[in-house]
């Protein structure tokens, strides 16, 4: 494989490969950030992955008083699926499980897409017939009495079927703190862009995967070529100088946002160094059969 | 192009019926096909041309110059575009409108924007009774759209609102929301006797807290709701409102009770 140096980071000249999906986003908000986030937080807690939690969601980002509907401050949540049904179905129960519940809190629209998701509309039947419509300024709102006053809910969000989930970047590196340390970096670096989130704990995987498996049934299992205890016996992917590769992922609302997002992470790495941090970068992909979009590390150097 | 412009020439001797001249249906005919439209209401009815002055082309953008409060349904059945007028109005101002601008500088009469389901109407001066309201034997009244009245609006304001937002800024009369199915009314100052009589649903939001309520109003305390700030925002946007109404933690009774109780009078504290 030809490769690339930046920086002393080696950049292996391959593309991840991500794929189309559906999308949504909606605001939080609750009377301080920290609330809003915890409702968030745990609204996109066990979404890491469609292939075991039905999507994929995270903050996106934090919002100022001044960026929100009331004027209190909140944050966006994305949220990806594989399609509609399923994306209606995880936003309907995570907002009633998660954000009705969360004290303080209100939600609303957070993307305008080409077709509404039920947003209030699915919870309104909670008020019991006490819930209140209130249309105004060309939007819905549903008002639902709750204990500690009102959970404020818009009608519906926006649809995005533009989304691209997938999106990823490896980081091998000579030992476990150092692989932490660059992805620490690129999650730092990839939370500012806006668009973009990283459904995994903390932003990084590191049990990256290789599509189906030995047993019948398994969809995904372990990518032996990229870990290191198997340097030896399997086909690796690792010089003998790598111990430790994680990952980050990476779902974009748009194309865009996916590259976007992995031109600020490839940069963070880089500037750290192969001494702090990754002495390689590579990305994840199916030898490019079987997703859409590709995203040629190279096209992304800084 | 210059706006189509009809500028009243003497104080009519019968009411005018000004609901032929929107935007929609003036679009396309000459100066010399709207003179010729019957306006008034009289045996003898007046036309257009007889005592108005017709001037400009733009039919998307009317003007009336005049003032007379037998002025009726101005901008009535309206669906796009925009009617400035320049003074008083009759009755039933913006009847049933559905989109676009309806202005009018000086008062209205009664029953202004009766029925109106969209689009925006704004009131410089003082509104009659009824505003939004239905005529005798409709069953509903505004159902959507926004109906601003700088001045004092009269008795029954928002009869029968079914939707949309009314906002009344410098008081209004006696029962204020009358007959309310839901939608939302705004009062800046002084609001007449009992207000929110027999509402089954909807708002209305006060700058004060309500003297004289009907018994059937509860007491709701002062709830810490996100609904008066996202509600502020919009009359502060939407330029209804300099300042906010209703600020964090408004008062609130429920009512009416005499009918089924989910309407709500929510008001500014401290005053």
């Amino acid at each position: 494989m030809q490769q690339l140096t930046r920086n002393g980071v080696v950049i292996d000249n391959t593309f991840a490969e991500a794929f189309g999906m559906r999308a949504t986003a909606i605001v939080i908000t609750a009377p301080t950030l920290g609330w809003a986030r915890q409702a968030a937080i745990t609204m996109t807690g066990y979404a890491t992955s469609v292939i075991g939690c039905g999507c994929e969601a995270a903050i996106d980002v934090d919002l100022p008083e001044s960026k929100t509907p009331d004027g209190r401050p909140g944050c966006r949540v994305m949220i990806f699926a594989m399609g509609t049904d399923e994306l209606q179905k995880q936003l309907k129960s995570r907002l009633g499980q998660c954000v009705l519940t969360s004290p303080g809190s209100a939600c609303f629209a957070g993307l305008e897409g080409s077709a509404p998701l039920d947003l209030g509309n699915a919870l309104r039947y909670f008020g019991d017939g006490w819930q209140i419509s209130k249309k105004f300024g060309g939007r819905h709102y549903w008002r639902v009495p709750v204990m500690d006053g009102e959970f404020l809910c818009e009608a519906t969000t926006g649809l995005t079927k533009n989304a691209v989930g997938g999106g990823n970047l490896l980081f091998l590196a000579a030992d476990n703190a150092k692989a932490l340390h660059a992805a620490e970096r690129a999650v730092a670096a990839i939370g500012k862009v806006p668009g973009a989130i990283m459904p995994f704990p903390g932003g990084v995987v590191r049990s990256g995967s290789k599509v189906g498996g030995k047993y019948k049934g398994m969809m995904a299992s372990t990518n032996d070529a990229f870990a290191p205890t198997l340097r030896g016996v399997v086909n690796s992917a690792l010089t003998p100088d790598v111990n430790a590769v994680l990952e980050v992922v990476i779902d974009g609302e748009t194309s865009d946002a996916v590259a976007a997002a992995m031109r600020a992470g490839l940069k963070a790495v880089i500037d750290l160094g192969p001494k702090r941090g990754a002495l390689r970068i590579s990305a994840g992909n199916y030898g490019g059969k079987l997703g859409k979009f590709h995203y040629h590390l190279k096209d992304l150097l800084p | 192009m210059k706006a189509l412009t009809f500028s009243l020439l003497a104080e009519p001797e019968e009411r005018l019926d000004l609901s032929g001249l929107t935007p929609a249906a003036l679009a396309g005919l000459t100066a010399l096909q709207i003179a010729k439209l019957r306006i008034g209401t009289g045996r003898n009815p007046v036309l257009a041309g007889d005592i108005l002055k017709i001037t400009g082309k733009d039919a998307d953008s009317l003007v009336v110059e005049g003032s007379s409060s037998r002025l009726d349904k101005v901008g009535s059945r309206m669906i796009g575009g925009s009617i400035r007028v320049t003074g008083n109005v009759g009755n039933q101002a913006g009847r049933e409108m559905s989109g676009g601008s309806l202005i009018i500088e000086g008062g209205a009469g009664d029953h202004a924007g009766s029925g109106m389901s969209g689009g925006r109407i704004e009131i410089k001066g003082n509104a009659g009774d009824n505003i939004g309201g239905p005529l005798a034997g409709e069953i509903v009244g505004m159902e959507g759209g926004v109906l601003i009245v700088n001045g004092k609006a009269g008795n029954y304001a928002g009869d029968r609102l079914r939707r949309g937002v009314i906002a009344i800024l410098k008081g209004c009369g006696d029962y204020a929301g009358y007959r309310m199915i839901a939608g939302t009314i705004v009062v800046k100052g002084r609001v007449g006797a009992m207000p929110g009589y027999l509402m089954k649903r909807g708002s209305l939001l006060f700058d004060r807290r309500p003297e004289n309520l009907v018994p059937t109003f509860m007491p709701c305390g002062e709830p810490d709701i996100a609904f008066s700030d996202l509600f502020d925002r919009f009359l502060v946007d939407e330029k209804i409102l300099a300042r906010p109404l209703l600020g964090q933690k408004p008062g609130r009774y429920g009512g009416d009770n005499a009918v089924s109780g989910k309407g709500e009078i929510l008001f500014r504290r401290g005053r």
